[in-house]
């Protein structure tokens, strides 16, 4: 494949090269050029308005696929609890259904589940198709593909989406793999295409440096796995029914070969600031425990929980548990204050789903406050105690 | 014993910036390096090679420059190396990835014995994590995913899955396809000599195109591919910044105000 230019159409308008992911498109003397970076990923063909944009890769033919229908949502449960973002996918899998006039299902797999049915048709489920079997009282890799691959087949959903939870993002590849379908990693914003009814599935690449926005075009159920805590959980409503559909669970003994040896959980644990209404956190601008003894003060004050950047965890300032950012939590508080932190991409990328968002930093060209709904540019150590004694005040 | 490892090239994503009056971004001089998961692999491999005698082999798809991580991951100390290249393998998804690396592992089986994959957990450009999964289905292997340590025991090994909530330690019969991402020291330096001998007339790099490995164009690159990027573009906020001005007192007073106005406190 080879992508090139058809220069009378070409308006050098810079929309291809805004659309590489790898800088490989440049425009020169009003006219894009393709440089040598270009790795042919052909993220620029659509983005092109002109039709100046040719390859020669050749479109496999897109087959009938209205038989496939529902919108499946695959319920992740610990300790026979649905998970957070179990619900937020039943919210977010709900509002994708009502666009498409299709149903809402869930899927239970596990040991001992039904009593979760009502809860999840609380949540919006018309169906709920379970597989229940001791074998599958912990999470199998091999188990699970096998259980869903069957209940796929039976039942030929629309989309089907998982948490990308650690549990999802090793099942989610496995099982996209056995059906060949299609599956979109990670993503932080749906949608459907009017026009096709294709599933639109935005999510960050790059390290977060880049938004993409993925579809799948010729195969069904279009498989995405969402990142926990961006999409909003419903609100629930008790006395709903749903109909539920049980599934016979045929394993071979090749799917439980793996054996859980021992599990030893991190030490400070207890905390889940994923779920906080409020969070105070801090950065290296805060130097030190003291400092942080500062914000502790403050979180106290405003009944909220203390967290912070990958360098507070790294000097010890703070668990690694109230970590934000792409290797830490992601959070959705209603109100995020940002003491003496930069706001590089990574923690960034944890935060934008706060409903308010507050930066103070000393520097007023820090990137935190590009995602700031109040900025504050000035010394923690001189705001923080301010803002201190403003809150006792106002009591 | 023999051990395969996925390595890919990447663009140095920590390097990226954004342009702050355009926000764009900044690629010019950002360097392709091997992806850091990956090197954890590798290091991982040279560890069971060090501790029980074994060939590593590493194995790339990508463009030509891509031979580029290889040449690094045998002077580090993999024993041969292979570099998926045609044009056909452009711009593909994680399904096509994943087909082309299975076919390409198909043809190392059919040479000689694998125990075992080992890929990276994530690339830092596309940033699925879904490649070492899509392989182990492709072989019909079991998959141990997230490990920072592996221990080989008789015809089976022992890992350690670094989760979030704490460490998992399972056994599992080989062969197997595992996902690192880390490992219990540091990635070793690659040597000069050993450099050179990659680079060298005697290097055993082979470089396999679509026909050598069998893999149709239908199911390979952007054709094969499953998924299709539709657009991408730099992450915009779209908050309103309200600049509070003034001294400490003032600015903090503002701010109380303005928060507790919206119910925020
Ligand atoms: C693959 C990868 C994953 C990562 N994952 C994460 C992640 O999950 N979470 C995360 O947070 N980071 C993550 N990082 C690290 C991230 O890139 C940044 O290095 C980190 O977030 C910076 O932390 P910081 O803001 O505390 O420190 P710095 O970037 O050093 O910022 C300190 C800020 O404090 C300000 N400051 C200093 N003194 C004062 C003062 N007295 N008053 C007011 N302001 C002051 C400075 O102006 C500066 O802006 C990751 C990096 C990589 C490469
Ligand atoms: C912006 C953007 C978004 C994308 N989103 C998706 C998506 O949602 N779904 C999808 O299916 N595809 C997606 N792709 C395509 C995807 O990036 C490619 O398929 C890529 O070849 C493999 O995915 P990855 O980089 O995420 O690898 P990962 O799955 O994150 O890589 C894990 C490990 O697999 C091994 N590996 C990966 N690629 C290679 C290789 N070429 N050679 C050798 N070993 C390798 C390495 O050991 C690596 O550490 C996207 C591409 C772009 C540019």
């Amino acid at each position: 494949m080879a992508v090139w230019i058809i220069e009378e159409n070409c308006t050098g308008c810079g929309l291809c090269a805004k659309a590489c992911p790898y800088g490989a498109m440049v425009i020169e003397d009003k006219l894009a050029r393709v440089t040598d970076r270009c790795t042919e990923c052909g993220a620029c063909l659509a983005a092109c308005k002109f039709e100046a944009l040719a390859s020669d890769i050749e479109q496999e033919p897109i087959p009938d696929l209205s038989g496939y229908k529902g919108v499946w949502v695959f319920a992740e449960t610990q300790e026979g609890k649905l998970l957070p973002v179990s619900r937020e996918l039943m919210g977010e899998g709900g509002r994708l259904a009502a666009e498409l006039g299709q149903d809402l299902c869930a899927v239970l797999v596990g040991s001992g589940l039904e009593p979760l049915a009502d809860e999840l048709a609380s949540l919006g489920a018309k169906k709920v198709f379970l597989a229940d079997d001791p074998r599958l009282a912990a999470y199998a890799t091999l188990a699970f593909t096998r259980v869903l691959a069957d209940m796929i087949q039976a039942h030929a959903p629309a989309v089907l989406l998982m948490g990308a939870t650690p549990l999802g993002r090793d099942l989610a590849p496995r099982l996209s793999r056995r059906l060949d379908l299609g599956l979109t990693a990670d993503c932080t914003q749906l949608g459907i295409d009017k026009e096709t009814g294709n599933l639109l599935q935005t999510r960050p690449a790059f390290g977060g440096n880049v938004m993409a926005t993925i579809y799948t075009p010729r195969v069904r159920p279009q498989m995405a796995t969402v990142r926990p805590g961006v999409m909003a959980p419903p609100q629930a409503r008790a006395g709903a029914q749903a109909e539920v559909i049980k599934q016979e669970v045929k394993l071979l003994d090749s799917d439980l070969l793996l054996k859980l040896m021992s599990f030893t959980p991190l030490a400070s644990q207890g905390v889940d600031i994923s779920q906080a209404k409020t969070i105070v956190a801090g950065g290296r601008g805060c130097r030190s425990r003291e400092g942080f003894g500062l914000l502790a003060e403050l979180a106290q004050e405003m009944g909220a929980e203390l967290a912070g950047t990958r360098v507070a965890v790294e000097e010890g300032w703070i668990g690694v548990e109230r970590q934000i950012g792409q290797t830490g939590v992601t959070v959705r508080p209603e109100l995020y204050i940002a003491c003496g932190i930069s706001g590089a991409i990574q923690h960034r990328a944890g935060i934008l789903g706060s409903r308010f968002i507050v930066a103070i930093n000393r520097d007023a060209n820090a990137p935190v406050f590009s995602v700031a709904d109040y900025a504050i540019v000035g010394d923690v150590f001189k705001v923080v105690p301010a803002m201190l004694a403003a809150l006792k005040e106002a009591r | 014993m023999n051990i395969a490892v996925l390595v890919k090239q990447v663009p140095d994503t920590n390097e990226i910036k954004l342009d702050p009056k355009t926000g764009t971004l900044i690629r010019e001089g950002v360097e392709s390096i091997m992806n850091p998961d990956d090197r954890l692999g590798l290091e991982t491999a040279l560890m069971l090679k060090d501790a029980h005698g074994a060939k590593v082999t590493v194995i790339s798809m990508g463009p030509p420059q891509a031979i580029d991580v290889i040449t690094e991951a045998m002077a580090m100390g993999a024993d041969g190396g292979v570099l998926l290249s045609d044009r056909n393998f452009a711009g593909a998804d994680t399904w096509a990835t994943s087909y082309t690396l299975g076919k390409a592992l198909e043809k190392l089986l059919a040479e000689t014995r694998l125990d075992l994959v080992i890929a990276g957990r994530q690339a830092i450009d596309g940033d699925t994590a879904q490649i070492g999964p899509q392989v182990a289905e492709h072989l019909g292997w079991p998959q141990v995913t997230y490990v920072s340590e592996l221990k080989l025991e008789d015809g089976s090994l022992r890992a350690w899955r670094k989760l979030p909530g704490g460490v998992e330690e399972v056994v599992c019969p080989l062969p197997a396809v595992v996902t690192v991402l880390d490992a219990p020291q540091d990635p070793r330096w690659a040597m000069v000599d050993r450099l050179l001998w990659a680079c060298g007339p005697k290097s055993p790099i082979r470089v396999w195109d679509a026909a050598d490995i069998e893999a149709p164009a239908k199911s390979t690159g952007l054709r094969g591919s499953l998924t299709q990027v539709m657009q991408t573009f730099s992450p915009k906020s779209e908050r309103k910044t309200d600049w509070i001005e003034g001294t400490a007192e003032e600015q903090a007073r503002h701010l109380v105000n303005a928060l507790s106005q919206r119910n925020l406190i």
